[in-house]
């Protein structure tokens, strides 16, 4: 009997028989074998935020060495080959390692939450994302344990990065790495933009998608076009440097500028990327904390979209001191001062949302609303940076690295963090605690500004980046003692953080489904949800469905209790993108192999490209090709073949 | 109390039907990544061409064999696996087998006759940008056409083992998907090395 | 005392840069003070800090306003963005312009870790080549040409005029043009290897006359030694030296490390990095990597009579 090609899905109520049975259907296998095989999105979620918290704390371990080093004139703690790989492992770990992955691992944890589905499009490509994040993380942290780490910064300028004047493996580790990390960041993409796009509830048309959709969505669409110019950089450079190619050495005719071209076609939209989703978080979480809805939704989808697609456009203001001609440096100069409009959206409406409502000052709330600070003073030494003719100045020096800083960790680690204390109930059933929430609040705060506010003169007194020591007299050496100092203070509130986690996780007030009396899905579930997310599948009416009682007077209704069952089997719903309206049963992957063999493989094949092991090489090709062959076949439990015809 | 609305749709699909479903979407993403890549391969080509002195092009008149007669053969046998498509929708198993099975000779031709004109080419990739943009360049486009193959054989094998119905056929859809989209992006490829410089890029 | 603060400056190029600079500083600190402010006061109307409970028992709003917010804060950011864009595109004119009216050049090259300077002259033997301490006339407009010598490396003297990098396979041209006699600071601007941090260098700018006495001093070869142990140390330094330095009127003709035929005219050593003293030169001669670990010179190891004959005759290149 083949398997019907169409079925009216059944309606039904949510009750405790459903849940046994969608339980049954959609649980990880337990122990260690569940573990590596799984393909819950909950999970992949919270290991993509561990691990990354984890890559956080080795980064800041990196900086504190950098702050002891620079805190006064000619130290010698750190040798200049030493200092020049702290750097830049610090860099290439907090880009790379935690600031992408930790949105990738809260939008993993919480899209499916969020837009009413039973889990992610593809769930085995979704495990497969995090142990290829994780081999990539240990292969690059390989390189730096054996004193061959990244060198030359993380945006790693040829012809340094070339092998004559870096013969170590550093730079091969840290090129392999990144093309493998790519490979994360693409599958990640595709998967979050199909997520969107198909697999919503009922009802939950474009202008009602949670606001923080918006900000992933677009990170990805923008990810899925610029990550291979970075990955083809860095496999161009590796193949200079392995087979004596000419693609950015001058003497064989190849171009150094083209490197810094790939390099930031891809950087620029790739720091919006890792932006713009923490910001979605924050829309997503403020408005709760005032008690109201979000002050200007549109307007905001809108210049989320709009801040990208300038973003396209302005990579050149990384390369201001290149010698590029002045017309060129006039458009890019004068794109790089729009961007700062639709960016302006953003603080304006979140300013509104606070002024119309009625805050409720938690941690959280902070958090969000010391982002919009940090945001604007980041933004405006951006700004200040876009011009061309005082960029001149300021480039290379360590104003920018006060920029950089401020919009990294203040609209991206500001922001996770605050997001953290407003979902961590939702995922672990409990809350963390508000009296050492404000502790960790405030020695993040004074200490980040103690630390970075003083930069923004240290570098307008001429202090170059990347420098391992400094003489004294140049009046840079009070400013580097008081920044060393407030990032001391700010690791002390970073590691209070982890404290909070560590100690709610074993023993927070037990939190419920809602704590916050918050608006969307997620709050609806228990903490921290089923397997299968939602018993039935409901039908969306507005962007606030656990607030339509008190907001929306007459309108119709979103449904939460009755709806489809999906029942059957492992399933969910897909949908039509625009208006969401129900297209498809889909049946859902269980827990596979396949995901962490082809990861493995894919490592073992890098692994071989490094030591230039060809056997290795060969070898990890073959168990990836192996592994993709299997995950690929057809199998009927997904409908991907008929069954045989039986007489 | 208002009153709350129920989707409550009539029959839906189940699985994915013909064309329609998500493993399709997803090679489609994967095809706009891959298609990204190429656009920076060739952003390299035209950037160092456009930034070096006379003499970079070490092959002002790119010879046209056997390039121009791979290049129909590669395009020709889009429409062989179009073929082979088509015949999985009419549940012909004969149809797709021949369709697949020669494109995938086709496509092996092609291959070889790279193979072939590579060794003939009085530079290497270590010679100059030029010769090392020439070989990224189709060499990357290799793997594909190779990957490809790979694809194209495991879909014969599958058909072959009767997999395939009308209604259940996603991993064909996607894969001609896919074999579409080495063939579209060699035509690029092509007119940028083989074309542009009789257009006079790079003299 | 500030020698690479751009918050002042002493050149065309740079004055040009520094009161856009100063408008854009001031009006970043206005917007920051606003939001703090607008920020500050919406918080301090709160109903006070709490946590899950103090939320759940605060009533929703149905307030539906706000979006005056966004267009005001529009329309009042699009002011300062479209003067600084305009001004932006005046001062980007006025400091390309000079760079082709200059009569002076001279060929800069980035090395890893030391600055090359090639004085053109009318004639091929008029020219002359120098190292880390570049001198020009007051007041002339004087245009650099930039080379990159291995890895990129940008040029910067923040007193004089912004950067512009130093890229190998390619030619940047910038100008400097200062308005007061003095030394200017300046630093490499581009991160290039171990050293990047030590490699400083000096612009002298000084009155047309001083200058000119500079520039026929620097064209003329080295004196022949006239003691014992000057010609001891000549020949120590054609034997050791002589791979990597030039001597003009020696047989020391290396070109892979700063030319230094008139060494002691130069108030630093090692990428302005030292002071031109006879025992800080001796310490750099024995052993570079003591204070720039990771040079490219080696430590000599001279024995002591060694290192004074050496010295003795570095002495006489002035």
């Amino acid at each position: 009997m083949r398997p019907a090609a169409q079925r009216t899905p059944r309606i039904g109520e949510d009750s405790e028989a459903l849940r046994a049975r969608l339980r049954a259907l959609w649980e990880t296998t337990p122990g260690w074998r569940g573990w590596l095989t799984t393909v819950d999105h909950k999970q992949i979620g919270l290991r993509y935020i561990v691990t990354a918290f984890i890559l956080l704390a080795i980064g800041g371990v990196e900086s504190l060495a950098i702050r002891l080093q620079l805190a006064g004139p000619d130290l010698h703690l750190l040798t200049p080959e030493q200092y020049n790989q702290f750097f830049s492992t610090h860099g290439m770990t907090m880009i790379f390692l935690y600031a992408s992955p930790i949105l990738s691992g809260f939008s993993n944890y919480l899209w499916p939450l969020l837009l009413g589905s039973r889990d992610m499009a593809f769930p085995r490509l979704n495990a497969f994302s995090y142990w290829v994040y994780l081999a990539a993380a240990l292969f690059l942290y390989a390189g730096f344990l054996i004193g061959a780490g990244p060198n030359d910064g993380w945006f790693n300028y040829v012809p340094y990065a070339e092998k004559p004047f870096n013969p170590g493996l550093n730079q091969d580790f840290y090129a392999l790495g990144m093309v493998l990390l790519g490979i994360s960041t693409t599958v990640g993409a595709a998967n979050f933009i199909v997520t969107a796009a198909k697999m919503r509830a009922p009802g939950m048309s474009l202008d009602k998608l949670p606001i923080m959709i918006w900000g992933t969505l677009t990170a990805s669409v923008a990810n899925l076009l610029v990550v291979p110019a970075v990955s083809l950089a860095f496999f161009l450079l590796w193949l200079d440097r392995q087979f004596g190619g000419g693609f950015f050495r001058p003497e064989l005719g190849g171009q150094p500028l083209l490197w810094q071209h790939l390099f930031w076609l891809f950087g620029h939209p790739w720091v919006y990327a890792i932006v713009l989703p923490a910001m979605g978080m924050a829309s997503q979480g403020l408005p709760v904390f005032c008690r109201r809805e979000l002050v200007g939704y549109a307007p905001i989808a809108l210049s989320t979209v709009a801040t990208m697609v300038i973003g396209f456009g302005v990579w050149v203001h990384h390369m201001f001191a290149t010698g590029l001609p002045g017309l060129s440096l006039g458009f890019f100069s004068g794109a790089s001062i729009i961007i700062t409009l639709p960016s302006a959206i953003a603080v304006f409406a979140w300013l509104a949302t606070i002024w119309n409502g009625r805050p409720v000052v938690t941690t959280a709330f902070r958090f969000f609303a010391a982002m919009i600070l940090l945001f604007v003073i980041g933004g405006v030494s951006g700004f200040m940076t876009a011009s061309v003719p005082v960029d001149w100045q300021l480039t290379d020096t360590y104003f920018v690295v006060a920029h950089l800083h401020y919009v990294l960790i203040g609209i991206n680690l500001f922001p996770v963090i605050g997001a953290t204390y407003f979902w961590f109930p939702k995922m672990t059933g409990r809350l963390m605690s508000e009296r050492l929430g404000r502790w960790n609040f405030w020695t993040m705060f004074l200490g980040f500004n103690l630390g970075f506010l003083p930069m923004h003169l240290t570098g307008l007194l001429g202090m170059p980046r990347r420098v391992y020591t400094y003489p004294d007299g140049m009046g840079w050496d009070l400013l580097n003692l008081v920044t060393s100092i407030g990032s001391f203070l700010f690791a002390i509130g970073v590691v209070l953080f982890f404290v909070n986690v560590a100690r709610s996780w074993r023993s927070g007030a037990p939190a419920g489904a809602n704590p916050w009396d918050a608006a969307t899905l997620e709050w609806s579930l228990p903490s921290p949800p089923p397997p299968y997310n939602f018993a039935v599948i409901p039908t969306i009416a507005s962007r606030h469905p656990l607030w339509e009682d008190r907001l929306d007077g007459n309108s119709p209704r979103s449904a939460l209790h009755r709806g489809m069952t999906l029942d059957t089997a492992r399933e969910a719903l897909a949908v039509t993108t625009l208006d969401a309206q129900p297209e498809r049963i889909v049946e859902m992957p269980e827990d596979s192999w396949a995901p962490l063999a082809l990861a493995t493989g894919l490592a073992l094949l890098f692994t071989g490209l490094l030591l230039k092991s060809w056997p290795a090489a060969a070898g990890g090709g073959l168990v990836s090709l192996a592994a993709l062959v299997f995950w690929l076949w057809p199998r009927r439990q997904l409908l991907e073949r008929e069954a045989p015809a039986h007489g | 109390m208002a009153e709350a609305m129920i989707a409550t749709p009539g029959p839906l699909p189940v699985g994915p039907i013909g064309r329609a479903g998500l493993g399709w979407w997803g090679v489609a993403m994967l095809v706009v990544s891959e298609a990204a890549l190429f656009g920076y391969l060739l952003f390299a080509y035209f950037y160092t061409g456009a930034t070096s002195a006379p003499g970079w092009l070490l092959e002002p008149a790119p010879k046209m064999l056997p390039a121009l007669p791979g290049t129909a053969l590669l395009l020709a046998s889009s429409g062989t696996a179009w073929w082979g498509e088509k015949g999985i929708e009419a549940s012909r198993r004969g149809q797709v087998l021949a369709g697949f099975g020669i494109t995938f000779l086709m496509g092996a031709v092609f291959a070889g006759l790279q193979l072939y004109e590579w060794s003939a080419k009085h530079f290497s990739f270590a010679t100059s940008s030029y010769g090392s943009l020439y070989f990224v360049t189709t060499g990357i486009h290799m793997a594909h056409v190779v990957g490809g193959l790979i694809i194209l054989a495991a879909l014969f094998g599958w058909a072959a083992a009767d997999y395939f119905s009308p209604r259940r056929r996603i991993a064909i859809s996607a894969g001609v998907l896919y074999w579409h989209f080495v063939d579209a992006v060699w035509l690029f490829v092509f007119t940028t090395y083989y074309v542009t410089p009789y257009l006079g890029f790079g003299r | 005392m500030t020698p690479l603060g751009y918050l002042s400056s002493d050149g065309r190029s740079a004055s040009i840069i520094l009161p856009l600079t100063w408008f854009t500083i001031i009006v970043s600190i206005a917007v920051c003070i606003i939001i703090a402010v607008l920020l500050w006061i919406a918080i301090a109307r709160a109903a006070g800090r709490g946590g899950a409970a103090e939320t759940r028992a605060t009533a929703l709003s149905n307030d539906r306003s706000g979006d005056r917010w966004i267009t005001i804060g529009l329309t009042l950011s699009f002011l300062p963005l479209l003067a600084t864009l305009v001004w932006t595109m005046a001062a980007l004119a006025g400091v390309l312009s000079p760079a082709n009216r200059a009569r002076i050049e001279i060929d800069v090259t980035g090395h890893r870790w030391w600055w090359e300077a090639r004085y053109r002259g009318a004639t091929g033997a008029d020219g002359f080549v120098t190292a880390n301490e570049i001198h020009i006339p007051v007041g002339v407009p004087v245009a650099i040409r930039l080379y990159g010598g291995d890895v990129i490396h940008s040029f910067w003297v923040p007193k004089l005029a912004g950067k512009t990098d130093a890229i190998p396979g390619q030619q940047n041209l910038t100008w400097l043009r200062a308005d007061r006699p003095g030394r200017y600071r300046g630093q490499c601007s581009e991160f290039c290897g171990a050293q990047h941090a030590k490699m400083g260098f000096e612009i002298v700018a000084e009155p047309r006359g001083a200058f000119d006495r500079w520039r026929a001093g620097q064209r003329v070869t080295a004196p022949p030694p006239a003691t014992e142990a000057q010609m001891q140390g000549l020949a120590l330094l054609n034997t050791r030296c002589g791979e990597c330095h030039t001597v003009r009127g020696t047989v020391a003709a290396g070109r892979r490390a700063p030319d230094l035929t008139h060494l002691m005219s130069r108030r630093t050593i090692a990428g302005a990095l030292l002071p031109n003293t006879i025992g800080s030169l001796a310490g750099w001669v024995q052993d570079p990597q003591a204070v720039k670990p990771g040079s490219l010179m080696p430590a000599q190891k001279l024995t002591g009579p060694e290192l004074g004959a050496v010295t003795a005759y570095l002495e006489t290149l002035k």
